[in-house]
């Protein structure tokens, strides 16, 4: 038994391209998530079409610029400017300032800004708009002198748990449910299909060791990999990015534990139904990677989603796992909080064992 | 040409043999599209939120109807105390928790500032920001209603703005991600079936026999590709029809230019997965590689979130990014109608790319050790 | 008997490392038109290595080599259309069935559509195994799948056939048929260079090569290596010379 580890041991580590991509792997998606992919926007193409050009005009000009959201394109002349700009796909919104912008405005009169967005990406659409008014505002409480209002009434807005709005909080956990995905699902069942396939797999049947020695063999060095990717991507968070462990670490860790058994047993079952390599390779990328990006609550907020895939999603192991590993390490939650989610992670390892042990009986029949 | 067209038979035999291939490449791509291109929106539609009324006034009342009105929130009164409201939030309930303190409407009545406490689960970030900014939005509201009733003046700010949203006016989010979500399915098909296709040869053994021959290196690979090529435009095409049909997603442009650029972005893409085969010995090792460089190419797309707000080498990065070519491709003429001068530039760099990619694939490829 | 016939192979001087590990040290030998030349080692003693270099599918590090003509540095390409191979894997594609291995075998030959279907009938029915045309490969027991990728290594009709250890994991019945279909096809002029570590199967040739550790020990006709070491069989001959 040890020495079939071993064997399977240096099987992974042998290949150093595999091993450059499993620790290069979480390192760089971390470093992507925390320093490149954001969903706030930045310098964003705005132009504008400044139909007034006057001193006010051109005041609110210099106020949009200064926000950071928005990049000035070259300033348009003329309205029949502003479609082909959109198309050629360089800008995002256009801001139409009216003739007499200054001189309505010193009039008291009421002035009305035009702001066209291109809705090809909604989602960049809408921010924008919203980025604009909340600078219409600021400009309008300085520029205009809004009088003093009788009655004051403030927010106090308090952010709990991430008061930066940090966007690498969401990803670290939901990076981490990928790697482990990843290399113990996907990698276990590629590599017991492979077995199966060049037909090694009936070479260790025949063996003296008992057919669960042989999956205990296989997927332990891929237990040991997983986790020290998870305390790796954990330790990136925590030392480049500042991502708190406000929970009780062991538990932490026993929760994670309990995922990449999850993942693995689920790894096992798809070898159990996959004939080559290649099936089995194809089922887990489709099976499992997009779901487990765009369903799990890792990028998008499931609640936004339809109340179906609200339902799909509580299929999906890394959904729950998600919800732990934030909460434990942003809330510091601990199983009190979080014995539903446990529960829920260990009845799929649970489910998907017995699936692969009845798959397997069924084949030695 | 000839013996290209063996190779590519025998492909087309190999895979419609299988019992998965088949539904593999042509149904469960369909199927992501379907249900998959649902998921990705940042809208928020509902906020839950707790509302400790510490007052019970009139004008706390006032304040509170407004949050009632609003269809962004659903309120909860009747929550005791700021313990459990604390206990909601961190157990995901709810969202948001707004203080109105004791002697709010007294303290106004006194013409003293008063200040609301407003809590937001900020986990999620920018949904947080959002949420946070909304609520905001309905105490400002308040604020100028009480004013206006203090002073009987009609308080209304001098600059306001109408919007319009082009292309999308009601933003339809699964407008904007399922040319997206196609790209991506397109992709991985051409890059996982040719990257796994020649290491499999190797692992089998069957390359060796195929050395032996006379063939020469680049009908191989032209056999190689030309059956994932085809079967990557009709996916396309399955995928069009789809996104057409069933999601309304308009195709303003010639559907042409969607086509010219998939069969130049296809060949690039599988001339990168006969790249990963070639360094590769075996499906796994090709698998992992493959998957390294598509999850690391799609999340820097643009394809979720906005490629222009990444930082600077991230916009360097792009330029090499030809899943990112491709989204803007699609996305431009599909919903703007661009034609193919708008997406010049888009073409250049992939047929660049493209010839780039067979010709590195074409040299590593070697019949002699 | 081999004096008075072309040579189809000169090796001069060959050498192959790997590193710093020798592979094949300084070989020199040569094979007539027709021949059925063996090549006997343990594993690992280095005759894979010389047959793909033989092949095309493995750089030399020296010597000189010549096959069918051609040399082996400049003109590879013109070797591979005078040779068949049939590797320890026989490469038949397991999910195809036996026609469609012919047919894309000889498609990439470039054998025109009734060429292949000519060659495809005949080569099956030596075979006794027309009816069988359209099984697919992985239906079949080994003992068949090794005589049809012996028969797809020589649809082209090649001048030498390259077969290394052709007849792994087979019973000696099955394999005493496998060699039947040899001389068969050696008899109409095929040119066989095989390797093997069976000792009944080195007994059939017409020479035989000794390899031990990447050399070459003794070169000769069965019975006159028999004779020189002065043993009853093969056997004691290769462990004498592996041995030492």
């Amino acid at each position: 038994m040890k020495a079939f580890i071993k064997k399977e041991i240096y099987h992974i580590f042998r290949d150093y391209r595999s091993m450059l991509i499993l620790f290069g792997m979480p390192v760089v998606q971390v470093l992507i998530f925390g320093f490149a992919i954001t969903n706030e926007i930045k310098d964003a193409k705005v132009t504008i079409l400044d139909q007034s050009g006057d001193v006010l005009s051109n005041r609110f000009v210099s106020k949009l610029t200064a926000s950071g959201y928005f990049k000035a394109d070259r300033a348009l002349d003329h309205p029949s400017q502003i479609e082909p700009a959109f198309r050629e796909g360089r800008v995002k919104q256009v801001i139409v300032i009216p003739s007499g912008f200054g001189a309505d405005l010193g009039l008291h009169k009421q002035v009305t800004i035009q702001i066209l967005g291109d809705a090809s990406d909604p989602n960049t659409a809408n921010m924008l708009k919203n980025y604009t008014m909340a600078v219409l505002n600021a400009f309008q409480m300085q520029e205009m002198g809004m009088q003093a209002l009788p009655v004051d009434v403030r927010v106090e807005p308090i952010m709990y748990y991430n008061p930066e709005l940090k966007g690498v909080y969401m990803f670290v956990p939901g990076t981490m449910a990928i790697i482990l995905m990843l290399v113990s699902a996907m990698m276990t069942s590629i590599s017991i299909a492979r077995e199966k396939e060049l037909g090694t797999m009936e070479v260790l049947l025949v063996s003296p060791l008992r057919p669960w020695q042989i999956i205990v063999g296989k997927v332990i060095p891929y237990v040991a990999l997983s986790f020290v990717n998870a305390l790796l991507i954990l330790s990136l968070g925590w030392f480049v990015f500042g991502v708190p462990i406000i929970g009780h670490k062991g538990f932490l860790m026993l929760e994670v534990l309990l995922f990449i058994i999850m993942s693995l047993s689920l790894g096992i079952f798809i070898s159990t139904v996959s004939p080559t390599q290649q099936v089995a390779m194809l089922l887990s990328m489709f099976a499992l990677m997009l779901p487990t990006i765009l369903l799990s609550g890792f990028i998008f907020p499931i609640e936004n989603m339809p109340v179906f895939l609200q339902w799909i999603s509580n299929l999906m192991p890394s959904k729950w796992f998600i919800i732990i590993v934030r909460d434990v390490m942003l809330k510091g939650s601990g199983i009190a909080y979080l014995w539903k989610e446990t529960l829920i992670i260990f009845g799929m390892t649970i489910f998907f064992i017995g699936l692969s042990i009845a798959n397997f009986k069924l084949r030695l029949e | 040409m000839r013996t290209i067209g063996y190779i590519i038979q025998k492909e087309f035999i190999q895979i419609f043999r299988d019992r998965f291939m088949p539904k593999i490449i042509f149904l469960v791509p369909l199927l992501q599209l379907l249900i998959l291109s649902y998921t990705a929106t940042f809208e928020i539609k509902q906020t839950r939120i707790v509302i400790l009324d510490n007052d019970h006034s009139v004008e706390s009342r006032k304040l509170i109807s407004l949050f009632q009105g609003s269809r962004f929130f659903s309120c909860s009164l009747d929550v005791e105390g700021m313990e459990v409201a604390e206990r909601l939030i961190n157990t995901r309930k709810v969202h948001q928790v707004l203080v109105i303190p004791h002697g709010f409407e007294r303290t106004m009545i006194n013409r003293e500032p008063v200040t609301i406490q407003l809590i937001t689960d900020a986990v999620d970030g920018s949904a947080g920001a959002l949420r946070s900014a909304y609520a905001q939005s309905i105490v400002q509201r308040y604020s100028l209603d009480i004013n206006t009733r203090v002073t009987g003046l009609d308080i209304k700010p001098p600059l306001v703005a109408t919007w319009s949203f082009w292309y999308n006016p009601e933003l339809h989010y699964t407008t904007f991600m399922v040319p997206g979500i196609l790209v991506l399915l397109v992709t991985i098909i051409g890059l996982f079936l040719t990257g796994i296709n020649l290491v499999r040869e190797k692992e089998m053994g069957t390359i060796e026999q195929i050395n032996v021959t006379p063939i020469r290196k680049i009908q191989f690979i032209a056999g190689k590709l030309i059956p994932f090529w085809i079967i990557g435009l009709i996916e396309l095409t399955f995928g069009l029809i789809l996104a057409h049909f069933f999601f309304d997603v308009p195709i303003l442009g010639n559907p042409a230019i969607i086509y010219l650029v998939a069969a130049i972005y296809l060949v690039l893409i599988m001339g990168i997965g006969l790249i990963i085969s070639t360094v590769s010995d075996t499906q796994q090792q090709s698998m992992f590689i493959s998957w390294f460089f598509l999850v690391l190419f799609i999340l820097m797309s643009g394809l979720f979130t906005p490629a222009e707000s990444m930082p600077a080498w991230a916009q360097i990065f792009n330029r090499i990014n030809p899943i990112a070519y491709f989204i803007q491709v699609i996305r431009l003429v599909m919903l703007k109608g661009s034609g193919l001068a708008d997406v010049s530039h888009q073409v250049i760099s992939l047929s660049i790319y493209a010839v780039a990619s067979i010709v590195i694939a074409v040299r590593r490829y070697r019949k002699t050790s | 008997m081999q004096a008075n016939q072309t040579k189809i192979i000169i090796v001069e001087n060959l050498v192959k490392k790997f590193g710093s590990f020798i592979a094949n040290d300084n070989l020199t030998f040569d094979v007539a038109k027709g021949e059925i030349f063996g090549f006997l080692g343990a594993n690992g003693a280095g005759k894979t290595t010389a047959m793909k270099i033989l092949c095309g599918l493995s750089h030399p590090s020296s010597g000189r080599v010549t096959v069918a003509g051609y040399d082996i540095y400049s003109q590879t390409e013109k070797i591979k259309r005078s040779i068949g191979y049939m590797s320890q894997k026989f490469s038949l594609y397991e999910d195809l069935t036996v026609y469609e291995n012919f047919r894309f075998y000889g498609g990439i030959y470039g054998l025109s559509r009734s060429m292949i279907l000519d060659q495809t009938q005949r080569l099956l029915s030596r075979l006794g195994m027309s009816d069988y045309k359209d099984r697919v490969i992985k239906t079949l027991p080994l003992g068949w799948k090794q005589k049809l990728a012996f028969s797809v290594a020589i649809i082209h009709k090649p001048a030498i056939v390259f077969l290394d250890e052709p007849t792994g994991g087979v019973d000696p019945v099955t394999r005493r048929q496998f060699w039947d279909l040899i001389y068969e096809n050696a008899h109409e002029g095929l040119t066989v260079f095989i390797t093997t570590h069976y000792m009944d199967e080195a007994e059939y040739c017409n020479r035989l090569s000794i390899m031990v550790d990447g050399r070459i020990k003794a070169l000769d006709t069965p019975s006159a290596l028999k004779e020189r070491f002065s043993c009853n069989s093969m056997q004691e001959v290769f462990i004498r010379l592996a041995r030492n």
